[in-house]
């Protein structure tokens, strides 16, 4: 006999799973309008150690004359964004999963500790309530991270209407700048993100579709096998 | 997605909840069928970019999106304000460099003295205004960031008239015995090849211009001369060079890059 282990509510994994392909939408749209104008690279002193983005790459996604086409799927698909994730946060706070997601005192010492484990070089992963001390930091950085992408994006959008935000966001060159940072930083959440879950395994994964995971033996006798999601 | 009893919820800071002992023939069900819901559930981003290729064309855009970014204007139009101003600069932060980034509608040859603006109305006779009769209205000169739909911009420095004061004194954009506003203007360049739309709010920004100068100094044929538009609540592409004529009208007036998949309104 198995049990099961109630462990994302329905709501979350609605709002997880229609965010991947407007999220997917949002950064190749933003590509198509980031070739009409590439002026970010890697430079230390003079030499260049990369350019956003290298020919092969912009061939290899065609993204070559295509800004108006990329214009009008961002300028739609930011109402789907911004509505799913702000229903995201409005759920989290009012069912209290806010709980499980926001940091608190004992989790950056504990992502520390996680990180040690997840290379290897701690045998035992600290206890658990859902989410480990890293996922809290990774999960609320990734959330004012879409906020942020929102805030630039509207000072790049409307820079006069909105000129406040667009001066506190640094200026209209720099609002531009931060909004291509954090892509380029989902991208790396994203690569992580996929790298974790593979580690965690089968049982965790199919949690955030079916919303539970799937415990083995009697929890009196042995504690559920601690697991790294992500 | 999921089966109902899944919905409730745990309360915060508590174990995870621990439903009673399952068969696994059970919980194999529920995984079976979360994970068909689930498929199920990957058909509608799919369909819904099938759908969105299928779409009808209006000017190189599904006709969905168009829809969408008609509804983007009419929020855009709900914040505008002319209380809302572009951010100025000192004079001497601007370039001397000034961009050139399009030649159409100034490919052909021009007499700077012949030209005069045709201005036109419904049911009026059409005006035509020599560059002289515009000096003589007062100087209004900006320092801003012009913006490029492509995503650079530039600190510019331009001199003219204000659109507003000119609309006044020539007594232009009010419907004949009405206070009513035609709902837009339209410019083209004198050979045709340039053309835009904008709305009226847009026009008589205070910071709308009909610019004579650049740098302090008249402009130059390949920056507009001898009169061009500065429109610092849109994009540089509605920043028409070379004005030939104008006209306020209640249809939306032609315009080049709405025509080549942009959109129309794209206001700052």
């Amino acid at each position: 006999m198995k049990r099961i282990i109630h462990k994302h509510p329905l709501a979350i994994r609605w709002f997880h799973w229609i965010n991947f392909p407007i999220l997917f939408v949002m950064i190749w749209s933003g590509l198509l309008i980031y070739w009409a104008y590439q002026p970010y690279k890697i430079q230390i002193g003079d030499t260049v150690l990369f350019k956003f983005f290298p020919n092969w790459f912009i061939q290899a996604l065609n993204l070559r004359r295509r800004l108006a086409e990329g214009m009008s799927w961002h300028f739609v698909f930011m109402w789907l964004f911004t509505i799913n994730g702000a229903l995201y946060v409005l759920y989290t706070f009012i069912s209290g999963e806010w709980r499980f997601l926001l940091p608190n005192r004992r989790s950056f010492r504990e992502a520390g500790q996680v990180l040690l484990h997840d290379l290897g070089i701690r045998k035992t992963a600290p206890p658990q309530v859902k989410y480990n001390g890293a996922q809290r930091i990774a999960y609320t950085a990734i959330l004012l991270m879409g906020i942020g992408s929102l805030l630039t994006g509207l000072a790049i959008y409307k820079p006069t209407q909105f000129s406040g935000l667009t001066t506190v966001m640094g200026g209209y060159e720099n609002a531009r700048l931060w909004h291509f940072i954090l892509t380029i930083g989902y991208v790396l959440f994203f690569v992580i993100h996929l790298l974790q879950v593979a580690r965690a395994g089968w049982n965790n994964f199919q949690a955030m579709v079916t919303g539970f995971e799937v415990e083995k033996k009697l929890p009196e006798k042995t504690p559920p096998a601690p697991t790294t999601p992500a | 997605m999921a089966t109902v009893d899944d919905i409730e919820e745990e309360l915060p800071e508590k174990k995870p909840h621990r439903e009673e002992l399952t068969s696994e023939q059970q919980i194999r069900r529920r995984t079976l069928k979360a994970f068909a819901l689930f498929g199920l559930a990957g058909v509608i981003p799919f369909s819904l970019w099938k759908w969105i290729k299928i779409q009808p064309k209006e000017a190189g855009l599904p006709k969905v999106f168009r829809e969408v970014l008609k509804v983007n204007e009419e929020v855009a139009n709900g914040y505008f304000s002319n209380a809302n101003l572009a951010p100025t600069f000192p004079k001497d932060w601007a370039v001397k460099n000034v961009r050139v980034n399009g030649r159409d509608g100034l490919r052909s040859a021009i007499d700077k003295d012949a030209w005069r603006l045709k201005v036109e109305q419904p049911g009026r006779k059409a005006l035509l205004i020599s560059l002289d009769e515009l000096k003589a209205l007062p100087k209004q000169e900006i320092v801003f960031e012009f913006k490029c739909i492509e995503g650079w911009s530039q600190i510019q420095h331009w001199g003219g008239v204000n659109f507003a004061e000119f609309v006044k004194k020539y007594q232009l954009g009010q419907k004949d015995g009405s206070e009513a506003w035609y709902p837009y203007v339209g410019m083209k360049t004198p050979d045709g090849g340039y053309y835009v739309g904008i709305d009226t709010p847009s026009a008589l920004h205070p910071q709308t211009i009909l610019a004579y100068e650049m740098n302090g100094e008249p402009l130059t044929d390949l920056h507009g001369a001898p009169l061009r538009l500065i429109i610092p609540v849109k994009y540089g592409v509605k920043n028409l060079k070379r004005i030939g004529s104008l006209w306020f009208s209640d249809e939306r007036p032609r315009d080049f890059w709405a025509e080549r998949g942009y959109d129309y309104h794209v206001g700052l």
